[in-house]
């Protein structure tokens, strides 16, 4: 069975907020209607985003890093909020594990988001029902678009390749490898959601500077006395490369 | 969470009107008090009324919940899988149930104990629909616990037993005053106890996430920058009250006197007193308490996706 989800690394996020502008304009000109901004100009403005991006720092000055968290519907597999909506308008699709609200049919409760641990569902305050990331439905399932274009609006977006689309489900996919290679995890597994988005972990970069690659690059005879640099006598590095 | 206002007014009316319900049941099954066919049937026609009147007000609050009210018919549709359906269904049961069987008191015709213990039936049943919608969201911790379908129904009991008190008194049924306020403080001293219980649970409670398992990070220190965007949204509209720790120790004060020992206090004496204001009194005094106790109920409960919206910049 297909299951579609992002995989998204947390590694390469710069935290450039193109996936979440990239969304909200898809899915605000999208058949479904706009994404409602209250006040946009005004002193206090309040939006409907089916994507953010974060921001935190983790550890202790000197020792931190700061890592940019985009964060958007799971598409759990065991979504919670489907099985509380009173009308059936919460749903996830069979053929492709995508968790989706039917717009004519939500009633604006409210109930599902108060059981999704995630924060993932946003009240239309115009429309008055509950949204949701669709994961790009009306993209990925598309027939009229280029075959390359059939991905997640934020999944394009994205510069540094940093998020992922594919389906978990299928071991030799792009997304299911990068889990498996990389150490893939899920957000908040303490609640057995099975969340289908994975993240994949920050990685420790590290540059290997020798000093000698400070000064001088090729000098196999150690003939350079030009100042400032002395001539070097002694065997470098180079000399036990091969 | 933010209290919603809607539902709190749903729960509290219907509490109020379900306990009343029980009690006019209870009362024609025991024979209590004595009463003359005439009196009996004044009673429980009235207080069926009574109790039919303030379960319709907390069905037209609920309407004030809904983004798309005109869509409220298509609620009933999960009731195998949602228990805000199954309360969808059960509370117009009820009130069907109650305003036949006020219909029979009325009209004098037979099989009303029939009638009124399916209507107890149902009744137990929107009790335990109504909470189960609280307690079944296992990721507010506060709410998901067994002492919140016990609060309902005792809280539900109390408010209606005072109310009943008050009815009995009004309707020149004395007979009936005394027994009645004395379920009321049993029933109100019960509550008070499970009550307690789960304030005492709640302010025990650990986190099941943190930061960490929200992110994924495991390091002990981690701290937001930003969470996105300086506007609001929905997320930081909904999960949050906004209030601060202060307000929120005193309105647990002012729910824990008005619930459970002022209208004590005021059945008490108006009972001694034979002072009907005193019981009006007691009725208001513990249903504000109750609008503030489920106030609290909402407010103390702490969603996991706060966790995400902890910084602006």
């Amino acid at each position: 069975m297909t299951q579609l989800a992002l995989v998204i690394d947390l590694n390469v996020c710069v935290g450039c907020h193109a996936c979440v502008t990239s969304c909200k304009q898809w899915n605000t000109s999208g058949s479904a209607g706009a994404l409602a901004d209250l006040e946009p100009y005004g002193a206090d403005p309040n939006g409907t985003f089916f994507n953010r991006v974060q921001t935190f720092e983790v550890g202790q000055f000197p020792h931190t890093q700061t890592v940019h968290f985009p964060k958007s519907c799971l598409h759990c597999e065991d979504p919670p909020c489907v099985p509380v909506c009173p009308t059936g308008a919460s749903y996830k699709r069979a053929e492709d594990g995508i968790v989706l609200v039917d717009y004519d049919k939500c009633i604006g409760c409210k109930y599902c988001s108060w059981a999704c641990p995630y924060g993932a569902r946003e009240f239309d305050e115009q429309r008055k029902v509950m949204t949701k990331c669709t994961l790009c439905v009306d993209r990925v399932t598309s027939t009229t678009l280029p075959k390359a274009e059939r991905k997640p609006a934020c999944v394009l977006a994205c510069p540094a390749n940093a998020r992922l689309f594919g389906d978990v489900h299928d071991p030799e996919s792009v997304v299911s490898r990068a889990i498996a290679e990389r150490g893939g995890y899920q957000l908040m597994p303490e609640w057995g959601t099975r969340p289908a988005n994975h993240y994949l972990p920050r990685r420790k970069t590290e540059i290997r500077v020798h000093a000698e690659d400070l000064t001088r690059v090729d000098n196999p005879l150690k003939l350079d006395g030009q100042q400032p640099e002395h001539p070097h006598h002694t065997p470098g590095r180079e000399d036990f490369a091969t | 969470m933010k209290p919603a206002f809607s539902v709190i007014f749903l729960t509290t009316l219907l509490g109020a009107a379900q306990g009343l319900f029980l009690t006019l049941f209870a009362t024609e099954v025991s024979a209590l008090g004595q009463l003359s066919r005439a009196d009996s049937q004044r009673l429980l026609v009235v207080g069926s009324l009574v109790a039919l009147l303030l379960s319709g007000l907390g069905l037209l609050a609920s309407f004030f919940h809904l983004g798309r009210p005109e869509r409220a018919w298509r609620s009933a549709a999960m009731w195998r899988t949602s228990w805000l359906s199954r309360e969808v269904i059960a509370l117009p049961l009820f009130m069907l149930c109650v305003s036949g069987y006020g219909a029979a008191h009325l009209l004098g015709s037979g099989g009303t104990v029939l009638m009124g213990s399916v209507a107890v039936l149902v009744c137990l049943a929107l009790f335990v629909c109504t909470a189960m919608i609280y307690a079944s969201v296992r990721f507010l911790q506060e709410w998901a616990s067994p002492l919140t379908l016990v609060n309902y129904l005792l809280l539900g009991c109390a408010s209606g037993l005072t109310l009943a008190t008050l009815l009995a008194a009004l309707l020149g049924l004395a007979t009936l005053v005394t027994p009645y306020a004395l379920a009321a403080t049993l029933l109100t001293a019960l509550a008070c106890l499970t009550r307690g219980a789960s304030l005492l649970r709640n302010a025990r409670l650990k986190p099941k996430s943190t930061l960490q398992s929200a992110l994924g990070i495991k390091h002990p220190k981690i701290v937001q920058k930003a969470q996105g965007f300086m506007g609001g949204s929905f997320n930081t509209r909904e999960f949050f009250h906004a209030r601060t720790a202060a307000l929120l120790r005193s309105v647990k004060w002012a729910f824990l006197l008005l619930v459970f020992p002022l209208p004590l206090l005021c059945l008490a004496i108006g009972v001694a007193a034979s002072s009907t204001a005193l019981l009006v009194l007691a009725f208001a005094l513990q249903y504000t308490g109750l609008l503030a106790e489920r106030w609290f109920f909402f407010a103390q409960a702490n969603h996991p996706q706060n966790l995400y919206y902890q910084t602006i910049s």
